[in-house]
C-alpha cells in the first residue's frame, strides 16, 4: 500500500491539520519511508491471535452514580481562547 | 403503480442517571451553561473516563425489556471526527460489540384511527397487532450543544449535555407506514418511562428519533435507496415527515429521477424535508476501541438481578386485562398505554370489587363453583365499567383540562367509589355523571355528593305510581292513543316520568309499572 | 549536598541538620547557574516552590515527616499540576496554566514533597532526543552536543547534572530508561496500571506508564512508594495493595537467574555498549547470578507495531486540542475547519503531526485490519515471547539503548534511525512489563552506558533490589557529569 499525495491530504483533512501543496509533497517523503517500517507487519501470519488491546486482562470498574463534580466554570474558562456569556466561542457553525 | 414504504428507526433515549456516563457531572437539565461541565466532560489535558454503574443497569433493563440477548462482554469505542460540541475529537461509542445485541422486538398496536391516509393491511379497519424487530441497542454519549443565536457572527458552545448517556435502539426496517413509525416510537416511548430508564421528554430532547425511509415497487424483495430524516422531535412531525419523504421519494422514481442516500433535516414549519449538506461530506469515523476503557463484563447473576427488578410490562398487562377481565384488545390497548393509566386502571378495578357487598350478587344455587363464577362476573363487570369511565369520561375529561392521568382531580378510589353506586343501582348512568362532575370539581366523595344532592334512585313503587298517576291524568289523550296501539307514545310517558323524578326514579322499575298503568 | 541519596537528605531534613527551605533553595540557585546551559527546566516558580518548603518545615518540625517531606522533586511537564503552567512540551499548551492536579502531583504533595519545577520534554512525549520539544533541546550534562535521550531528557538531565535530587517521567517506548541510560541515572518504568494516569497528558494511553528518575535504585524505590498506588479516576489503574517498594532492596542475589536474549546481542548494538553491559553481567556473576540466553524472537516487530499502536492512540487522544477550550488558537482563520487546521497546523510540531498523520492513517477506511488489528495481534505475540522467557529467568537484562547518546540534530532528519534507537525498550511497554535501566559504564565516547532490567509483571521490588545490588558493588551511579560542580 503505497501513499499517495491525495492520500496525505485525505489524512491532513481528517485530522485537520493545515497543508498547502508543497507541505503535502514533504510529508508525503517523510511518511513514505515510515509506512516501509511498518510494513515489516504485514509479512507475519497471524491467524488464530486475538488482537491484544491492554497490557492486563481486565474488565471495567463500575462508578456509582453519584455527583462528585461541582461547577468550576469559571477556573475551567480562565483558559480558553474566547468565552462569552458562560459559552464557548467557535466560529459559525453551518448546520 | 404500487408502492410499498419501508421504514426503520434509530431512536437516541438518554438514561436518566444523576451524573454523566463517564463522569461525575450532573445530568440536570437546564443549568447555566458550562456549569455542569467538568475537567473529563471539557475534555481538559490529561482527563480519563470513569463509567457510571447506573448507565449499564438502565441499557441492560431495556435490553430485558425487549427480550433481546445481553452481550456478557461490550467494548466501549472511540468514533473520531471533529466538531465544537464534541470535546474530546471523538465520541465514546459501541460499534463491535453493543450491550444490547439481537433478538429484541416491540409489540406494537396499529390503532384505527390513525389520520395517515396511507393503507393499513386488508381487513384492519379495527387497527392491527405487529411485532417490529430490534437489531440491537448500544451506549454511548451525548454531545453538547451549538447555540446558532449570534455572538457577532461566532456560534456558542454549551457542554452541560455533553457526555450525559444515551441508548441508540436500532430497528430492523420492519415498518411499512408512517402509522407503524409512530406506533413503535410511542410503544418505545412509553416502555423506556415504564421502566424508569428514560424521561421521555422529547421537548427537552431526551428521547429523539431518526427515521431511515425507503420505497419499493410492491413485491419486490430488494430494499429501495433510504433517506435518513432527522429533527423528528414530536410523533406528529415523525407522521408528517416520514409521509413527506414518502411522497417526495415517490415522485422522485416516478419522474425517472434516482434517490441519493443522504442525511435530510425535517423543516416542520414548511412540513418538508431538506437535504444536510454539511453531513454530506465524506466521513471516516476510524472506530478503535477505547484504551482509558476496559470491556463491560455483564455476569448472569447481574441479568438475573436487573430482571427481578423490572415490572409487569405493557404487553403481559394488556394480555391479562383480556384475559382475567375480558377486556377487548383495542381497550386493553389503549389502558396499557402509559404505565400511569395502567396502574390507575388496575388499582380502580380493585377497589371496585372490594366495595362491591357481597349481598349486591345474585344467590346461586349450589356452592363454590358458582361463587367462584360469581367472582369472575363480577370482576368482568366491575372491569369493563372501570374501563369505560377511564377510556370514556376520565379521558375526556383529562384531555379537556390537558392533564395526564398522574394529575386527575379523582383517585382511582375515588372513581371506584362512583362506579359501586352504579353496579348497586343507587344511581342511573346518567345520574353518574352529574356526581363524577361533582368529583372533578373537588366536592367530594361519590356517596357523599349523592347524599347532599339527593340524587338516590327512587326504587319505592308507590312513590313511582304516584307520579304515573300523575301524569296519566295530565295526558289523557295520550292514554288514549297508547291503548288504541300506538306504542311509541311510551316513550314520551317515560320522559315525563323521568323528569317528574328528576331523573331519579329507577328506569327498570319505571318501565314495569308503567307498562302496567298504561295497560289499564 | 547535591549528591546525597534521598535517604541522606531525608536524615539530614528529619535531623534538622538543614530545612527544605535552604534545601530547595539550594537547588533553585544551581538551577539558576546551569539550566541556561541544560534547558532541562520549561517552568519555575521559585515562590510556588518556597511556598511548599516551607509547608514542609512545618510538617517536619510537627513530627509528622513521611520518607519524602521536605524533598524538592522536578516535575515532568506532561503532569498536570494546580497552578502551574503545564505544556507537554507544546506550543499547544504554551499557555496553559492546569486548573487540577494529576494523580502523581498529589501524591507527591501528601508526601509533603516539594515541586522544584517542570521539566522540558519532546513534544507530548514524541521522540527519543528531546530535540522536539516547543521550549528548546535539552543537552546532556556529559556533553552540552550531546542529546540527554527523550521524551523525558529534561528530568533526566535535571538528575544527571544535579539540579534536581530526583524527577518523576513516563515512558511510552523507553522515555524513562533511554534517557536514563544515556544520562548515566537510574531510572523505572513500573507495571503498566501501577501508577494513574490521572492527569498525566497522553500520548498512547495503552502504553503510557509514569515512573521515578534519579541517583539510584534505592531512590527510585523511595520516589515509587509516593507514586505508585490504586486511583478510581483512571479505568485502568491497577486495585493492589500498596507494596513498600525498598522492602527487598537488601536480598542477596545468590541463585538469581538472569535471562539474556539473543536479539538484544545481536547486530545493531555497538561494541562499547556491548562491552560495559557484559562487565555488568560478570558482575552479576560475581554477585551469585547465573545467566541463560533466552529468545524473544518477535523484537524486531516491536517497531512496527509500536509505530502503529502509539500513533493510532495519539491520533486520537491529540484530538482535543482544537482551539475551543483552552490551547492555542490561531490567531487569523476564516471558518471553523480552517481555525481547527490553522491552529492544529501552527499548534504542533513536525514530529507530533507525523504521528498524528500515521495514526490517523492507520486507522483510516480500508487500513485498519491490515495496520491496527495485525499490530495488535504482533502485541500479544511479543507479550507472550515474555511469558515464556519468564519460566526460564527471574529477571532479563541487556542494553537500555543500542548505543551511547548521539549528537544534537544527528537523528532529527531521519525519523526511522530514530525510531529504530528505540528497538530494545519498546517490547516492554507492549507487554506493559516493568523495565529500569541502571548506570552500567561508560563508552568511548565518554557518555554513560545503560544496563536495561526487565521483570515480570509486579516484580518491581525484586528489580530494584537487583539494581541495589549492583550499586553496592559498583559507583558507575555516582559518577558525575563534568560540569559546573563548584555551584
Amino acid at each position: 500500500m503505497s501513499l499517495t499525495l491525495d492520500d496525505v491530504k485525505r489524512i491532513a483533512h481528517l485530522a485537520r491539520i493545515e497543508v498547502d501543496e508543497t507541505e503535502a509533497q514533504a510529508w508525503l517523503g517523510q511518511l513514505t519511508p515510515i509506512l516501509g517500517l511498518i510494513e515489516e507487519m504485514q509479512g507475519v501470519d497471524t491467524s488464530g491471535i486475538a488482537p491484544m488491546a491492554h497490557a492486563q486482562e481486565l474488565m471495567q470498574r463500575l462508578r456509582e452514580d453519584a455527583v462528585s463534580e461541582t461547577d468550576r466554570r469559571d477556573a475551567y474558562q480562565a483558559v480558553a481562547p474566547q468565552v462569552e456569556a458562560g459559552l464557548f466561542l467557535v466560529p459559525k457553525v453551518i448546520e | 403503480m404500487q408502492w410499498e414504504v419501508v421504514i426503520g428507526l434509530e431512536t437516541h433515549a438518554q438514561l436518566n442517571t444523576v451524573t454523566k456516563i463517564f463522569s461525575g457531572a450532573a445530568t440536570a437539565y437546564g443549568a447555566e451553561p458550562n456549569t455542569q461541565a467538568c475537567a473529563v466532560d471539557l475534555a481538559l489535558p490529561g482527563v480519563l473516563p470513569v463509567f457510571n454503574r447506573a448507565a449499564a443497569e438502565k441499557a441492560v433493563k431495556f435490553g430485558l425489556a425487549v427480550g433481546a440477548r445481553i452481550n456478557r462482554k461490550s467494548v466501549f469505542e472511540r468514533k473520531n471526527y471533529f466538531y465544537p460540541d464534541l470535546p474530546k475529537g471523538y465520541q465514546i461509542t459501541q460499534l463491535e460489540l453493543p450491550i444490547v445485541a439481537e433478538g429484541g422486538k416491540l409489540h406494537i398496536h396499529v390503532g384505527p384511527s390513525t389520520g395517515s391516509g396511507q393503507a393499513a393491511p386488508a381487513g384492519s379497519g379495527q387497527g392491527y397487532e405487529k411485532d417490529i424487530r430490534i437489531t440491537r441497542a448500544h451506549m454511548e454519549e451525548d454531545a453538547g450543544k451549538s447555540l446558532h443565536e449570534d455572538f457577532h457572527g461566532m456560534t456558542g458552545v454549551d457542554l452541560n449535555r455533553a457526555g450525559t448517556p444515551l441508548i441508540e435502539i436500532v430497528t430492523e426496517p420492519d415498518m411499512r407506514s408512517s402509522a407503524e413509525a409512530v406506533a413503535y416510537a410511542k410503544a418505545l416511548h412509553s416502555l423506556v418511562r415504564w421502566i424508569g430508564i428514560c424521561d421521555g421528554n422529547m421537548q427537552e430532547g431526551s428521547f429523539r428519533c431518526d427515521a431511515n425511509v425507503s420505497v419499493r415497487p410492491m413485491g419486490v424483495e430488494k430494499l429501495g435507496t433510504r433517506c435518513e430524516i432527522k429533527n423528528l422531535n414530536s410523533f406528529k412531525f415523525m407522521e408528517k415527515a416520514i409521509e413527506y419523504e414518502v411522497r417526495r421519494q415517490i415522485e422522485l422514481i416516478e419522474d425517472g429521477g434516482k434517490v441519493v442516500q443522504e442525511t435530510r433535516l425535517y423543516d416542520p414549519d414548511k412540513d418538508e424535508t431538506r437535504s444536510m449538506r454539511s453531513k454530506e461530506e465524506a466521513n471516516d469515523y476510524r472506530y478503535f476501541p477505547d484504551p482509558d476503557l476496559l470491556p463491560l463484563v455483564i455476569s448472569e447473576r447481574y441479568i438475573e438481578d436487573v430482571l427481578a427488578q423490572l415490572p409487569e410490562l405493557p404487553q403481559a398487562m394488556s394480555a391479562r386485562f383480556m384475559s382475567a377481565y375480558g377486556l377487548p384488545a383495542y381497550d386493553a390497548a389503549v389502558l396499557t398505554s402509559n404505565k400511569e393509566l395502567a396502574d390507575y386502571f388496575d388499582a380502580t378495578v380493585n377497589a371496585l370489587r372490594e366495595t362491591l357487598s357481597p349481598s349486591s350478587l345474585p344467590e346461586y344455587p349450589e356452592g363454590h363453583k358458582g361463587e367462584r363464577d360469581a367472582e369472575a362476573t363480577q370482576a368482568k363487570n366491575a372491569a369493563k365499567l372501570a374501563a369505560n369511565w377511564i377510556i370514556g369520561d376520565l379521558s375526556a375529561a383529562l384531555n379537556k383540562h390537558g392533564l395526564d392521568i398522574a394529575a386527575s382531580p379523582i383517585a382511582s378510589a375515588q372513581l371506584a367509589g362512583l362506579l359501586t353506586r352504579i353496579q348497586d343501582s343507587t344511581i342511573s348512568g346518567k345520574i353518574a355523571k352529574e356526581v363524577f362532575a361533582a368529583m372533578w370539581e373537588g366536592e367530594g366523595e361519590a356517596d357523599a355528593i349523592i347524599e347532599t344532592k339527593g340524587l338516590k334512585q327512587v326504587s319505592d313503587s308507590g312513590a313511582i305510581e304516584k307520579i304515573i298517576a300523575e301524569i296519566m291524568d295530565a295526558n289523557p289523550a295520550q292514554v288514549a292513543e297508547y291503548r288504541s296501539g300506538k306504542e311509541k307514545v311510551f316513550g314520551f310517558f317515560v320522559g315525563l316520568a323521568m323528569k317528574a323524578s328528576k331523573g331519579k326514579a329507577n328506569p327498570a322499575q319505571l318501565n314495569e309499572l308503567l307498562k302496567q298503568k298504561l295497560a289499564g | 549536598m547535591i549528591n546525597s541519596s534521598l535517604k541522606e537528605l531525608s536524615g539530614l531534613l528529619a535531623a534538622k541538620k538543614i530545612s527544605s527551605v535552604e534545601l530547595t533553595q539550594t537547588f533553585l540557585h544551581r538551577i539558576e547557574a546551569l539550566n541556561p546551559s541544560l534547558n532541562a527546566f520549561i517552568t519555575l516558580d521559585a515562590d510556588r516552590s518556597l511556598a511548599q518548603a516551607r509547608a514542609a518545615d512545618a510538617q517536619i518540625a510537627a513530627n509528622q515527616a513521611s520518607p519524602l517531606t521536605g524533598i524538592p522533586v522536578a516535575q515532568k511537564d506532561i503532569f498536570c499540576a494546580q497552578g502551574w503552567r503545564s505544556t507537554c512540551g507544546s506550543k499547544m499548551l504554551a499557555n496553559f496554566v492546569s486548573p487540577y492536579d494529576a494523580h502523581v502531583i498529589e501524591q507527591f504533595d501528601r508526601a509533603g514533597a516539594v515541586n522544584l519545577g517542570k521539566t522540558n520534554m519532546d513534544e507530548f512525549a514524541m521522540g527519543s532526543s528531546n530535540e522536539t520539544s516547543f521550549f528548546g533541546k535539552v543537552k546532556n550534562p556529559w556533553d552540552l552536543n550531546a542529546v540527554p535521550g527523550g521524551s523525558s531528557g529534561g528530568s533526566a538531565a535535571a538528575v544527571a547534572g544535579r539540579l534536581a535530587p530526583a524527577a518523576t517521567g513516563t515512558d511510552t517506548g523507553g522515555s524513562i530508561r533511554q534517557p536514563a541510560a544515556l544520562t548515566g541515572i537510574t531510572g523505572i518504568k513500573p507495571t503498566y496500571g501501577v501508577v494513574s494516569r490521572y492527569g498525566m497528558i497522553a500520548f498512547a494511553s495503552s502504553l503510557d506508564q509514569a515512573g521515578p528518575m534519579a541517583q539510584s535504585a534505592e531512590d527510585c524505590a523511595l520516589m515509587l512508594n509516593v507514586m505508585a498506588g490504586f486511583d478510581p479516576r483512571d479505568s485502568t489503574s491497577l486495585e493492589r495493595d500498596r507494596e513498600d517498594y525498598a522492602r527487598d532492596l537488601n536480598q542477596p542475589l545468590q541463585g538469581l537467574k538472569i535471562g539474556l536474549p539473543k536479539e538484544y546481542f545481536a547486530e545493531g548494538l555497538s561494541a562499547d555498549v556491548a562491552r560495559s553491559v557484559e562487565a555488568a553481567l560478570a558482575e552479576y556473576r560475581k554477585l551469585g547470578a547465573e545467566t541463560v540466553e533466552i529468545s524473544l524472537p518477535n523484537t524486531r516487530l516491536s517497531i512496527p507495531v509500536y509505530y502503529v499502536l502509539a500513533p493510532a492512540e495519539a491520533s486520537s487522544n491529540l484530538a482535543r486540542y482544537d482551539g475551543v477550550r483552552y490551547g492555542y488558537r490561531a490567531p487569523e482563520y476564516g471558518d471553523l475547519n480552517d481555525m481547527y487546521k490553522k491552529s492544529r497546523a501552527q499548534g504542533f510540531g513536525s514530529e507530533v503531526k507525523r504521528r498524528i498523520m500515521i495514526g490517523t492513517y492507520v486507522l483510516s477506511a480500508g487500513y485498519y485490519d491490515a495496520y491496527y488489528i495485525q499490530a495488535q495481534k504482533l502485541r500479544r505475540l511479543i507479550a507472550q515471547d515474555f511469558e515464556s522467557a519468564f519460566k526460564q529467568c527471574d529477571v532479563i537484562m541487556g542494553p537500555t539503548s543500542p548505543s551511547t547518546a548521539f549528537n544534537l540534530g544527528e537523528k532529527s532528519d531521519d525519523p526511522v534511525s530514530m525510531y529504530l534507537s528505540d528497538i530494545y525498550t519498546i517490547a516492554v511497554n507492549l507487554a506493559g512489563l516493568p523495565g529500569m535501566s541502571v548506570p552500567c559504564g561508560f563508552g568511548d565516547n565518554g557518555l554513560p552506558v545503560g544496563l536495561q532490567i526487565i521483570g515480570n509483571y509486579f516484580s518491581e521490588a525484586r528489580m530494584l533490589n537487583v539494581a541495589h545490588q549492583y550499586q553496592l558493588a559498583t559507583d558507575w551511579h555516582l559518577r558525575l557529569p563534568p560540569l559546573g560542580n563548584g555551584v
